[in-house]
């Protein structure tokens, strides 16, 4: 296809914009600004001569119609075809007071804090109300669900899980080696990085994990239900989605949460144990240092955290997914929601476990 | 682009079928440049099949399709250029307003400045008579808005053939008139070639030059031709059944 072509020139004291070739979407870039910015100049008298125009679609229309507009006096066209006439009466038609390429302001209606806040607060009041109504509306669980999403939720995260505690604890011991063995205290690094793991880093590196990957598949899961009008459809079935869909989740975040956060301990602990022997220190050293630095009740008060995690993050990703706009970029923000809310939420929940115990002298 | 005269689509001997599964075969029919040609049939008679061949996103297991001239097998990016889809969905992108996905073609395709492009992508918008709801996003219009909206995307680089996936399904008879009536006007002032799949009788006697038939059970086409005539001579009696309403 030849290129289109734009001559402006005077006669008789007026000005000729001549429009040669296709006026097509593709073919117009190179002329279409200066097409424009010589109509705007031209004086009274112009005449634009599309006589040697092979096409004209409804982007060359569009130009054509730009000229018309920007133009201040009267224009007389030469050579314009029939359809061409024809074309540009329909658009004109179609914007009566002309089309500019201005766009009016968006108006977006935002969410307030407060309103946010009252989002949330309603939706872990009705969550709270569907599971102390659970007794009569056992028939709205279903077993078979509830094991999926843990499997999903905990036995597919255990590699990561493993993975992650064992270079933790790796890491950790290694960090903790250097400084302390300038006081001869290195054989200690198995009873700080155990007791850190255990009441500490294994809840919380497994929380972390389980925001990522579950807070975040339930919120994306949800809010795809949420456009796709599935919830709707339950409501209107008489089905409270909260009953349905966050209670099963919840309970699956919260049975998978301690054995992620155990997961992590005994990862970390191996990770440790290797650095520590590679240091030199016999694994019977390492275990005896562990036992005497360490409790049952370290790992429960970890373990209890942990449930208390799971039901958080569980909770936030539902929340973010059955409080998804349209669309899938609402699917998207739920999702981020999901992560982000149950990293903070259970970072703040550890400092405030963190000063019960302390305060009960746990 | 497709010369005058010379047929739009041509559809030789087309078949489709899934591992062992024959969704049809033997399918042959053409498009004339400037028709709107109808594509009808029963639900899971393989019309949307038959369309995802003729737009390049299927190749058919047996026979050959060409658009424009270009064999879609072959020259499918070719082919790409001559056409415009509309899905039965709309499939506008959620995240864009409607002003932005009539836009997307324009800047994925063409060198416009960026106020060309938004001033022929209000034209576009307000050709389907979307002219005050360029700014909205496609969670914020009805059915029948997306659908126009959907036409408009597909119009943005003026191609010379149309294909509608079920322009009227789920409307009220009322909006779905309008998409008719737009589809009839857009033919009018553009010169394009249609091709619309659709099961709404009512769109088929508006629309239709002509159409062809695809049945289910046959595993093929049973009918090709104006929608009057099959209605009245037609013999066979699945397409008297679909166009005097009988249930079977």
């Amino acid at each position: 296809m030849t290129a289109v072509r734009l001559e402006v020139s005077n006669e008789g004291g007026g000005t000729v914009i001549s429009l040669a070739g296709p006026l097509t979407a593709t073919a117009l870039a190179p002329v279409w600004t200066r097409a424009v910015d010589a109509a705007r100049r031209a004086g009274d008298g112009l005449a634009i001569d599309v006589a040697g125009a092979e096409l004209v679609d409804t982007s060359g229309a569009a130009l054509l119609l730009a000229l018309e507009r920007d133009h201040p006096g009267r224009i007389e066209w030469r050579g314009l075809g029939e359809k061409p006439t024809q074309l540009m009466a329909r658009l004109r038609a179609a914007v009566p007071n002309g089309v500019t390429a201005k766009v009016p302001a968006r108006t977006v209606t935002r969410t307030s804090v407060w309103q946010t806040f009252l989002i949330r607060v309603t939706f872990f009041g009705e969550t709270i109300l569907a599971t102390l109504s659970l007794p009569g509306k056992l028939r709205f669980l279903r077993g078979g669900n509830f094991f999926r999403l843990v499997e999903r939720a905990g036995t597919q995260a255990m590699p990561l899980v493993g993975m992650m505690g064992f270079l933790i604890g790796m890491i950790l011991a290694f960090q903790s080696a250097i400084p302390m063995r300038q006081f001869g205290a290195d054989i200690y690094v198995a009873a700080l990085v155990s007791l850190s793991l255990f009441r500490e880093l294994g809840p919380l590196l497994g929380a972390v994990i389980l925001a990522g990957r579950t807070g975040s598949a339930f919120a994306a899961e949800l809010g795809t239900m949420v456009v796709n009008e599935e919830v709707a459809a339950l409501t209107t079935m008489g089905i409270d989605a909260e009953t349905m869909l966050v209670i099963p989740r919840m309970a699956a975040a919260m049975v998978v949460m301690p054995a992620l956060a155990l997961g992590v301990d005994i990862a970390g602990v191996l990770g440790m144990g290797l650095v520590m022997m590679i240091l030199g220190f016999p694994p019977s050293a390492i275990l005896n240092q562990i036992q005497m630095a360490t409790g049952p009740y370290d790992l429960l008060l970890g373990l209890f955290k942990a449930v208390v995690f799971g039901a958080a993050i569980g909770l936030i990703g539902c929340r973010a997914g059955l409080t998804a706009g349209g669309g899938p970029r609402a699917v998207g923000e739920a999702a981020t929601s999901a992560v982000v809310g149950g990293i903070v939420v259970t970072i703040l929940l550890d400092g405030l476990f963190a000063v019960i115990f302390y305060r009960l002298g746990l | 682009m497709s010369g005058a005269g010379a047929p739009a689509i041509v559809v030789d001997h087309a078949g489709q079928s899934f591992g062992g599964r024959v969704i049809f075969e033997d399918v042959s029919f053409t498009v004339a440049t400037g028709e709107v040609f109808v594509v009808l049939g029963g639900s899971g008679c393989g019309k949307s099949t038959l369309l995802n061949q003729m737009i390049g996103l299927l190749t058919p297991t047996k026979g050959r399709i060409t658009v424009g001239g270009h064999d879609v097998v072959a020259r499918v990016a070719a082919v790409r250029r001559e056409i415009g889809v509309m899905f039965q969905s709309g499939a506008l992108f959620g995240s864009m307003t409607l002003l932005e996905n009539v836009m997307l073609p324009l800047v994925m395709f063409t060198d416009l400045p960026a106020r060309a492009r938004a001033e022929i992508a209000r034209i576009k918008l307000a050709m389907v008579g979307l002219a005050e709801a360029v700014n909205l996003l496609p969670s914020e219009i009805s059915g029948g808005m997306a659908k126009r909206a959907a036409i408009a995307r597909a119009l943005a680089l003026d191609p010379p053939i149309l294909f509608l996936d079920e322009p009227s399904a789920g409307l009220d008879p009322i909006t779905g008139a309008g998409l008719d009536r737009l589809i009839l006007d857009l033919r009018a002032t553009l010169d394009c070639t249609f091709v619309v799949v659709t099961h709404e009788l009512q769109s088929i006697f508006a629309i239709a030059d002509r159409c062809v038939m695809l049945d289910r059970a046959a595993r093929g086409m049973i009918a090709l031709g104006e929608p009057r005539d099959l209605q009245q001579s037609s013999t066979h009696p699945t397409v008297r059944a679909f166009f005097n309403r009988d249930a079977q």
